[in-house]
């Protein structure tokens, strides 16, 4: 195999309380993979993605970006570069565009320009929305718009690993499609990896190259 | 200047006594109403009427100390009071949040009230217990709220913003970057009393110490100096209190990782203080 490993997690373990979800748990992520957890509610999908974005504090395991530690990076550029998209988006006060527009403005992300204009419009055509989204009230939005804000905001800095937490539980049938072959696009165009959760079998099924199970 | 010379109208046990009766008009409103309030009433007025009969005593005796390690340890005592009785108005605790209260509104009142008696008022000696004393306790007093405001403001709004905190987390943002905004929200509400209380100085209210001031004698311009002085005393300290408190709070609720710890969050009343890291 030629394509390069991206993330590796090995070792993990995680307990809730006394209960243990995980553990003794690899995992690794090479360029095009598209893995789908598989796993009963109440194992811990969403743990497990928050624990590679490492937003909760580790409890065993080690990680490693492009043969790098997290300390060696830094955490606001690892997770720059290994996006967790919530299952319950969040948009600030202002437009779709002042929301798109926000995280550029993170020391992270200084010096790397700004969000492109025509990039995010020719995503909306894909998705079949027109450029008058961006003017939209982004705390007016609907529960599945509220999706695709936080989908385009997340895919704008090309991530290396794009952790999907349900990103289209809220979606009609045709826009889950286009979501899905934007993310297609959008993975071959790089050295690129996500992982995605989703409580639809089939969306596993047509989207993920393989699968992780999570036991109980 | 002593009290007795011109001082105001001394008032008998029996007119004391005669005074409690106005507390009536609140228990006939509370029975009228049903507002069940008639038995808080009476335990807060009699805890109020002992609690300032005994410090009566005590600031007899104070004032006639002259041992400043002595005076300094009365105002350390008042200042850990205020430090806990802040914590405890807050609906969420985490583990050393007495001890952020205590260091915070201790160093707050310390440094402010210690700039007044040794710069601006200058008793002698500094430490002279008539104005140490009621000057801490007013900074103290001021503080103290602002700091369960801005404590409780600060968690609340941690939690309630935890999405939004934790988005902009996952789009590589820092903890500051992320929380800034709950900082500054805590402190602008923590400070919003006193900048009120400043703006209607004299127009609505008569501040206390200075009522007592003029029944005493003291000619109102005179007593009018101190309540400027104190005034601006208290803005500071709550101030100074406030943004400890904060920072303090923030350094504990995230951490070096950049990580949201609401995890060390726990309700009041809920294992109060365990230690959990």
């Amino acid at each position: 195999m030629d394509r390069p490993l991206l993330l590796s997690a090995t070792g993990l373990e995680r307990r809730l309380g006394d209960r243990l979800l995980w553990s003794r748990l690899d995992l690794a992520l090479a360029g095009g993979d598209r893995l789908g957890l598989v796993a009963p509610s109440g194992a811990g999908k969403t743990l497990l993605l928050r624990a590679l974005a490492l937003l909760d504090p580790p409890q065993a395991g080690t990680f490693h970006l492009l043969g790098r530690s997290p300390a060696a990076w830094g955490l606001p550029r690892w997770r720059a570069m290994v996006l967790y998209l919530a299952q319950r988006p969040v948009a600030g006060g202002g437009t779709v565009a002042a929301n798109l527009r926000a995280p550029w403005r993170f020391r992270e992300r200084r010096g790397q320009g700004s969000w492109s204009h025509g990039r995010i419009t020719g995503w909306l055509a894909a998705l079949g929305r027109d450029a008058s989204f961006l003017d939209y009230d982004a705390e007016r939005l609907s529960g599945g718009e509220l999706q695709l804000l936080a989908l385009l905001r997340g895919l704008q800095f090309d991530p290396t690993v794009l952790l999907l937490d349900e990103p289209t539980a809220s979606l009609d049938a045709a826009t889950t499609a286009a979501v899905e072959a934007l993310l297609t696009d959008w993975l071959a165009a790089g050295a690129r990896a996500c992982v995605l959760i989703s409580h639809d079998g089939e969306q596993i099924e047509r989207f993920a190259t393989r699968t992780l199970e999570l036991q109980r | 200047m002593t009290p007795s010379s011109a001082g105001a109208l001394t008032i008998s046990d029996g007119r004391l006594a005669l005074s409690g009766l106005l507390i009536l008009v609140n228990v006939g409103l509370s029975a009228a109403l049903r507002l069940g309030l008639g038995r808080s009433l009476l335990v807060a007025s009699i805890r109020m009427v002992v609690q300032l009969l005994l410090v009566g005593f005590v600031l007899e005796w104070l004032f006639q100390q002259d041992q400043s390690p002595l005076i300094l340890l009365v105002g350390a005592a008042m200042a850990m009071i205020a430090g806990v009785s802040a914590v405890q108005r807050t609906r969420h605790r985490f583990a050393g949040i007495y001890l952020n209260s205590l260091l915070s509104v201790m160093a707050s009142s310390a440094l402010v009230t210690g700039l007044a008696v040794t710069g601006l008022i200058r008793p002698q000696p500094w430490y002279n217990p008539q104005y140490l004393i009621p000057l801490l306790g007013m900074v103290l007093g001021n503080t103290l709220n602002g700091i369960s405001l801005g404590l409780d403001r600060f968690m609340d709004g941690l939690r309630i913003g935890r999405d939004q905190v934790e988005t902009d987390l996952a789009l590589g943002a820092t903890r500051w970057e992320a929380c800034q905004t709950v900082v500054r929200e805590a402190i602008r509400v923590a400070m919003i009393p006193t900048i009120n209380s400043m703006m209607v100085m004299g127009l609505v209210s008569l501040p206390g110490m200075m009522t007592g001031q003029i029944l005493q004698g003291a000619a109102p311009a005179a007593a009018v100096r101190y309540q400027i002085v104190i005034l601006f005393m208290i803005a500071s300290a709550t101030a100074l209190g406030v943004f400890g408190v904060v920072g303090l709070a923030y350094a504990r609720l995230t951490s070096a990782d950049h990580q949201l710890r609401l995890d060390r969050l726990v309700r009041a009343g809920e294992a109060a203080d365990g230690e959990a890291a």
